[in-house]
């Protein structure tokens, strides 16, 4: 029997049985769609924490006070006795003492309520140095950033987030208007584009002050020369890794201390990321796994169906013995149809996890991320099943006598 | 005649059937020669043997012993696929509950064991019509059997079982299932096709269906004894 006939076949009898076929179909259905959106789900997550990293500005190293220790105990104080001061910064833009460091931004950040004529509005304000645009990788929406010579003289002037912006002046445009901070009269000068992360919203709810404002005017104290981070830009991805032994080494040369009782850690990027994926990369086989499951359900579904059809249908394999079909081709003839209902279950599964992938994100914060390569992958894994869990059925019907089939009843 | 190869020859067939310790002895010393173009019944009681008799004859079962030669070539010791093959080529069945697969077009199922030998789609259909139009079923080419009456469904097995030119016809309780004038017209169907120079082996308990056969074969308690031609 040829395969175009074994294929007719096959899709008749699946279709002679229509809910029976259809309910086999909905379990590998179920498995395949669930399968889709799992590996959809656990792709999109790293691409959004991909994403939401490199929005942190490219090449970034990180460096905060304070430092975990092997006994679970953090060495340092975290603001309110920060380790780091703008000297510290400043040491670092030494070209001699660190040639792979491209640019240096110290940051403070405190909290603070912005007034204007008509409203105000508490946001963070971040204390920093001109490099800081270039650093985090951000654009003006309007306006222009802190100059060195507003940072140096600490001028009283302010960039805003787009967020604050809107939120301060919902009617027209902030530039050159007037905020005051703790007293402190401050004039826009600019206004930041959205970072266009979809992680961290308070990217674009800040206002951005020169540092020495920050911590001389607004806020003061003990802060005073202390910073909260240092954004530290290496001149190149392939010099990321010496940009940071070079950092290390000047900041413990500075504190006066040994790496292993650092005062500060040194965050890079690979290693948020890392940090991220591998927890991303967990849930997802968590998920997978149980998908695989739900997969597995399903092929013993089909594997149930098939037994019963063996079983229903012993008069027309007899039949068919008779007529002259050899035991491998009634073997084959089952497995034919064995795989139609997995086919059918592997395309239905495709497309019930490409709808799901486009409603699932209007539901949890997570993006779905489908690749051709998985879909393609998960019908020929729904007819790899239905061929698997086919064996069995189809070699009782090969293995059954055309006179004992012929004589049932 | 006789030095043609018969198409039949059972040379000391025995079947024994074993259940535990007890051994039945369905059939035993069978010797039987049917030649081309015979008509013969093969006539006796429920549990005498006829079943048994017409599964080896259509190589559905393999002989505990003896020889079986059909068209000239021995089978009773071949596997299953080379029974397959043999059946598929040599015998036409007819049974009973005519047996036809109940989804598909009269058509279709006169094909299906012209599908089991590679034959071409378009030769396919050309042979099954031809042999739907010999049992006078040429404008029904598209029903399926539940649309036919028994004796027409009857008629399509009868197609389906002339499709490969077979050797041999063999027809279990053909008229079994049918009342009385859908019998007759199969049975005159099948002498019919004896006129035309077909070999047919025809499986009943019914008197006046063997009394149609110009040869009828007894078989009682698994021994057969041939009764004189047309009485």
């Amino acid at each position: 029997m040829s395969w175009f006939d074994t294929v007719r076949t096959g899709v008749e009898a699946v279709r002679l049985h229509r809910l029976r076929s259809g309910l086999t179909v909905l379990g590998i259905l179920i498995g395949i769609a669930a399968v889709i959106l799992t590996v959809g789900l656990g792709e999109g997550a790293q691409a959004d924490v991909r994403s939401q990293i490199n929005a942190l500005g490219s090449n970034l190293l990180i460096i905060q006070p304070g430092s975990t220790t092997g006994t679970n105990g953090v060495r340092g104080g975290f603001g309110s006795a920060s380790t780091l001061t703008a000297t510290d910064a400043a040491a670092l833009t030494s070209k001699t003492v660190a040639p792979d460091i491209a640019a240096v931004a110290p940051t403070t950040s405190s909290s603070a309520t912005l007034t204007t004529s008509s409203t105000n509005w508490s946001t963070s304000v971040v204390g920093t140095t001109a490099p800081w645009l270039h650093v985090r990788a951000r654009k003006m929406q309007s306006g222009r950033f802190l100059s060195d010579a507003e940072v140096t003289n600490a001028a009283p002037v302010t960039v805003l987030g787009s967020s604050t912006a809107a939120e301060l002046f919902p009617t027209g445009n902030a530039l050159g208007q007037t905020v005051t901070v703790n007293g402190v009269d401050l004039q826009v000068i600019g206004v930041l584009a959205p970072s266009g992360s979809t992680g961290n919203t308070n990217d674009d709810d800040q206002a951005i002050v020169p540092i020495a404002v920050s911590g001389q005017q607004l806020f003061g104290g003990t802060t005073r020369s202390s910073v909260s981070t240092i954004y530290v830009e290496a001149a190149s991805p392939s010099t990321l890794s010496a940009a940071y032994q070079e950092a290390q080494a000047e900041l413990l040369a500075l504190h006066n201390v040994s790496s292993t009782n650092a005062d500060f850690t040194i965050t890079t990027q690979a290693s948020i990321l890392s940090a991220a994926t591998s927890v991303d990369h967990t849930l997802t086989i968590l998920l997978a796994g149980i998908a695989a499951i739900s997969l597995l359900v399903g092929g013993i579904g089909v594997m149930n169906i098939m037994l019963v059809s063996v079983t229903e249908r012993v008069r027309e394999i007899g039949l068919r013995k008779a007529l002259g079909a050899r035991p491998r081709v009634i073997r084959r003839q089952f497995l034919v149809e064995a795989s139609v209902l997995g086919f059918a279950g592997g395309i239905l599964g495709v497309i019930v996890g490409i709808a799901g992938a486009q409603i699932l994100p209007h539901f949890v914060s997570s993006s779905v991320a489908l690749s051709p390569t998985a879909s393609i992958g998960a019908i020929v894994i729904a007819i790899v099943i239905g061929v698997a869990f086919g064996v069995y059925p189809a070699a009782r019907a090969a293995r059954l006598a055309p006179i004992d089939a012929l004589r049932t009843e | 005649m006789n030095d043609v190869t018969p198409v039949i020859e059972l040379v000391d067939i025995a079947k024994t059937y074993r259940a535990g310790a007890l051994a039945v002895h369905a059939l035993q010393d069978v010797n039987l020669v049917i030649r081309q173009g015979d008509l013969v019944a093969i006539s006796g009681p429920s549990g005498s043997g006829k079943s048994t008799l017409m599964n080896i004859l259509g190589c559905l079962d393999v002989p505990t012993s003896g020889t079986y030669r059909l068209a000239g070539e021995d089978v009773s010791h071949l596997d299953e696929d080379r029974l397959a093959e043999i059946r598929n080529r040599n015998i036409g069945f007819v049974f009973q509950q005519f047996n036809l697969l109940p989804a598909v077009s009269a058509l279709r199922n006169v094909e299906l064991p012209l599908a089991y030998s590679h034959v071409s789609r378009g030769e396919r259909r050309e042979r099954a019509i031809a042999a739907l139009q010999q049992v006078g079923l040429g404008d029904r080419v598209d029903h399926k059997p539940a649309e036919l009456s028994g004796g027409q469904q009857q008629r399509v097995a009868i197609a389906r079982a002339l499709v490969t030119e077979p050797a041999l016809i063999l027809a279990d309780e053909p008229t079994g299932n049918l009342d009385s004038t859908s019998s007759r017209e199969i049975i005159a169907m099948l002498i019919g096709l004896h006129s035309q120079g077909r070999t047919v082996v025809l499986i009943t308990h019914d008197s006046d269906v063997a009394r149609a056969a110009e040869r009828v074969v007894e078989i009682r308690d698994g021994r057969v004894q041939e009764l004189a031609g047309t009485p």
